[in-house]
């Protein structure tokens, strides 16, 4: 049986020379949902980057099995639904339905199925009803379920998500976990947010200056102040 | 703080509104061009024109106060036609002493002068009601089945979604500039710097804008490949037009080339 | 409000059909040609880019500032669209700008869309790329070249469009060329003061900044000769024809005299009607007065309807 994702000795490195990942090497099995922590700039978004091939640093990254390679990168970025941190960003098209369509049409599924995953994937983060309406009038709250439809569409194996609570006030924030919580995908997410973790993920990576640096169950580490501190992080 | 009212989009229940986007644009465009090719001073063809319009108004439930409001915003253009009045030779109507000049307006100058201004006053009403009963995701694909390169299109869809964004940073900006321009009650101290100054501050706070603009479109464009985007432009088929649309359609046809057909005789 | 950037757009109504359709063509052939050489040029990168920048250039329209007397500068933005994406990627920006205008803000007519596309976006960026690429070359890529020339692309651009819509409006017969054009030339020779100075502070602080998105010393892209010489071409013309078509406007006179084809057909229809139907009436005033009376039947047959079916829906619902 093969896991959700393999990543062996990545090493990646900015135009500018400056190192981003040293020697990464990570496992995750299926719908094991796991939280990357570590200050900002610890390379977690280059390693999310890495996942589906925007970057491509030396070492060998599998996904579902697969290779990534120049050959199978369309394949490989229907199984990584990639949820970018600013919904702005990753909520480009005039309508929901439009952006929630986007990724099955570049799969090449023919209209009707479209159409049907569009609804699955609204249906899916409750927000059946917003399918006609124009991405700029909904709140930050409704456009990060929204972006989360749009890779459910695509119908991944694998989520990985930016800093999904930064931004939502007490209320959006608390139905945005519990959207997490009930979907049944494995889950890579990165985030600032210890609460979450502690509240979400039973297993967490610690990211710092381009390495991972620790990688246990969450409890465990937790309670590691000393390990916390040292890498700029907070216990709860 | 969000930067609602650019959009011109008014929800209401009506018969304009329902109606299909394509036939309303091809419509809107067949009404101008009416309006374009009726003769200078064809009054009876410029009175049915306009109970047409009215109508359509009346029909969008918009409200004809707001479309004459918005109708209005076009009207300083006019003063580039104002000469006419004075420089087109014919009749004289009135004479009036300018300094050293006199200035005549003439029958056929104020005739040409008036047409004009209704042209353009009716044809901008058309313009209000079609993008005030119309989301533009709708006008978008009117444009796609009028034919409009789907490049081009895309270019339409992408800077609406993103006009708001960048106003609302356009926005915070000018706040941020507001916010420290402070007058000065010392006598002597003009406040604002030269005209050259505040255009620089002004064209810092564009450059500023430019680069956020380029920085977003670098993580737009990721967002997009990572759901496998490949620079060709793809969208779901248009869907058929309806048997009463197409009605609609060859009714306003119609109306229209029976009130152009009037203008021929008239 | 902000919704009017530049005196520049013209709305429906003020051009003749037949210039209006000309430009049309025109414009249809430039921006078809533009299409194909950004999709066959430029990577798949360029189409957020273009899109997002165009949202840009609209919301940098809202940073105006007060020049005197009332009057404000604004930006147009083809120099600016220029210099960052060259050419080809500027005139479908621009394009983009334009029609979004004219689409949700009746900024410019829908039937004169094609040449305010002609002169925003085809004359605006044809004549920015002239003079920015020949100053650039002269200044073997120094920064006042940058400058320089950003400031006198941004300031001709503006003028030379202005020109081009003086002359379509005196070739429409709606504003006499000896007036039309030293007017909007003279004021735009102002307006594109301010376009050259917020041109100027946009380029001080990318290059301060982003100095790789200004492309200095980059060689020219492609068919980028043809855009240089067009800018030449355009410039020059407009700038040669509208002094001599203000000194004989009587030229341009003619051509307004050739519009409406639709008054010389009616001609011949005249002599098919009797001039005078009803003693002491023309035909005109009875038409008119029947228009009148039909319209108003219209209005009025309509303005039941809705009131009609609004006290049903109220019963109803």
């Amino acid at each position: 049986m093969h896991h959700s994702i393999e990543i062996e000795h990545l090493s990646f490195a900015y135009p500018d020379g400056h190192p981003a990942l040293r020697d990464v090497t990570l496992r995750i099995a299926p719908c094991e949902k796991a939280a990357l922590v570590g200050p900002n700039g610890a390379g977690k978004s280059t390693l999310m980057l890495h996942l589906n091939g925007i970057l491509s640093g030396k070492g060998v990254i599998r996904v579902s099995g697969m290779e990534l390679n120049p050959q199978n990168l369309g394949r490989v970025r229907s199984q990584v639904g990639l949820v970018f941190q600013s919904p702005d960003d990753q909520l480009f098209s005039p309508t929901v339905f439009d952006d929630v369509a986007f990724g099955p049409l570049y799969q090449g599924c023919p209209p009707d199925e479209v159409r049907a995953r569009v609804d699955e994937a609204l249906a899916a983060v409750h927000m059946s009803e917003y399918a006609r309406r124009v991405s700029h009038h909904l709140s930050v709250g409704e456009k990060k379920r929204i972006a989360i439809a749009t890779v459910l569409s695509m119908k991944p194996e694998l989520l990985v998500l930016d800093e999904p609570t930064a931004g939502l006030d007490p209320r959006a924030r608390r139905s945005l976990i519990r959207l997490l919580d009930e979907l049944p995908l494995t889950m890579l997410v990165s985030t600032h947010d210890m609460l979450l973790v502690r509240e979400l993920f039973p297993r967490t990576i610690i990211m710092d200056e381009g390495s991972i640096v620790a990688d246990g169950p969450t409890a465990e580490l937790m309670s590691n102040t000393a390990l916390l501190e040292a890498h700029g992080l907070e216990m709860p | 703080m969000h930067i609602h009212f650019l959009d011109p989009y008014r929800p209401r229940v009506s018969p304009i509104h329902q109606l299909d986007p394509r036939v309303k644009l091809s419509l809107t465009l067949v009404f101008i061009l009416t309006a374009a090719l009726s003769p200078i001073g064809a009054w009876p063809v410029y009175i049915l024109l306009f109970s047409l319009a009215l109508s359509i108004v009346l029909l969008s439930a918009l409200g004809v106060g707001y479309v004459l409001k918005r109708a209005s915003l076009a009207f300083p253009f006019v003063l580039a036609a104002l000469p006419v009045i004075f420089t087109i030779p014919g009749a004289a109507l009135v004479s009036l002493p300018v300094g050293a000049w006199r200035l005549t307006a003439t029958a056929p100058g104020v005739e040409r002068f008036v047409s004009v201004a209704l042209k353009s006053w009716l044809s901008v009403q058309m313009a209000i009601v079609l993008a005030a009963s119309t989301p533009f995701p709708d006008l978008l694909l009117a444009m796609r089945a009028l034919r409009i390169p789907r490049l081009l299109v895309a270019l339409f869809a992408l800077m609406w979604r993103y006009l708001f964004v960048l106003a609302d940073e356009a926005l915070r900006l000018i706040r941020a500039r507001a916010a420290r321009s402070g007058q000065s009650d010392l006598p002597g101290m003009r406040s604002g710097g030269s005209v050259a100054w505040r255009g620089r501050v002004a064209g810092g706070m564009a450059g500023n804008l430019f680069l956020r603009a380029f920085e977003r479109s670098d993580r737009i464009y990721m967002a997009m490949v990572s759901r496998g985007y490949d620079g060709e432009i793809r969208s779901l088929p248009l869907p058929a037009i309806g048997q009463s649309s197409w009605l609609t359609l060859a009714g306003g046809l119609a109306i229209l080339g029976l009130i152009l057909g009037l203008g021929l005789i008239f | 409000m902000l919704l009017s950037p530049v005196a520049m757009h013209i709305p429906d109504g003020f051009l003749s059909t037949l210039v209006s359709l000309v430009l049309w063509a025109a414009t249809a052939i430039v921006v078809g040609y533009a299409l194909k050489r950004v999709s066959k040029d430029l990577g798949e990168r360029q189409v957020p880019l273009m899109g997002v920048l165009a949202a840009a250039i609209f919301a940098g329209q809202m940073l105006n500032f007060s020049v005197a007397g009332g009057t404000s500068g604004h930006l147009m933005g083809a120099a600016l669209a220029t210099i960052l994406l060259g050419p080809w990627a500027a005139i479908l920006v621009l394009t983009t700008v334009v029609g979004v205008q004219a689409l949700i803000f009746q900024d410019g007519g829908l039937l004169a869309m094609g040449a305010n596309i002609f002169n925003m976006a085809i004359v605006g960026v044809a004549v920015s790329y002239t003079v920015y690429r020949s100053v650039q070359k002269l200044s073997g890529g120094r920064k006042w070249g940058v400058f320089t020339g950003g400031f006198a692309a941004a300031w001709l651009s503006i003028f030379i469009a202005a020109l081009g819509v003086a002359l379509q409006l005196a070739a429409s017969g709606v504003s006499p060329a000896n007036i039309a054009i030293p007017a909007m030339g003279g004021i735009h020779a102002l307006i594109g003061i301010g376009e050259g100075l917020i041109t100027l502070g946009a380029l001080a602080f990318l290059y301060a900044t982003r100095r790789d998105l200004l492309h200095i010393g980059e060689p020219a892209p492609a068919r980028g000769g043809l855009v240089w010489a067009a800018g030449l071409l355009i410039a020059l013309l407009l700038a040669v024809a509208s002094p001599l078509a203000s000194v004989f406007p009587d030229g341009l006179e003619w051509v307004a005299g050739e519009q409406g084809f639709l008054e010389a057909a009616k001609s011949p229809l005249y002599q098919v009607i009797p001039d005078y139907v009803f003693p002491g009436i023309s035909n005109t005033t009875l038409a008119t007065i029947i228009a009148g009376i039909v319209g108003a039947l219209i209005v009025f047959g309509v303005a039941l309807t809705v009131a009609y079916l609004r006290r049903n829906r109220q019963t109803t619902g």
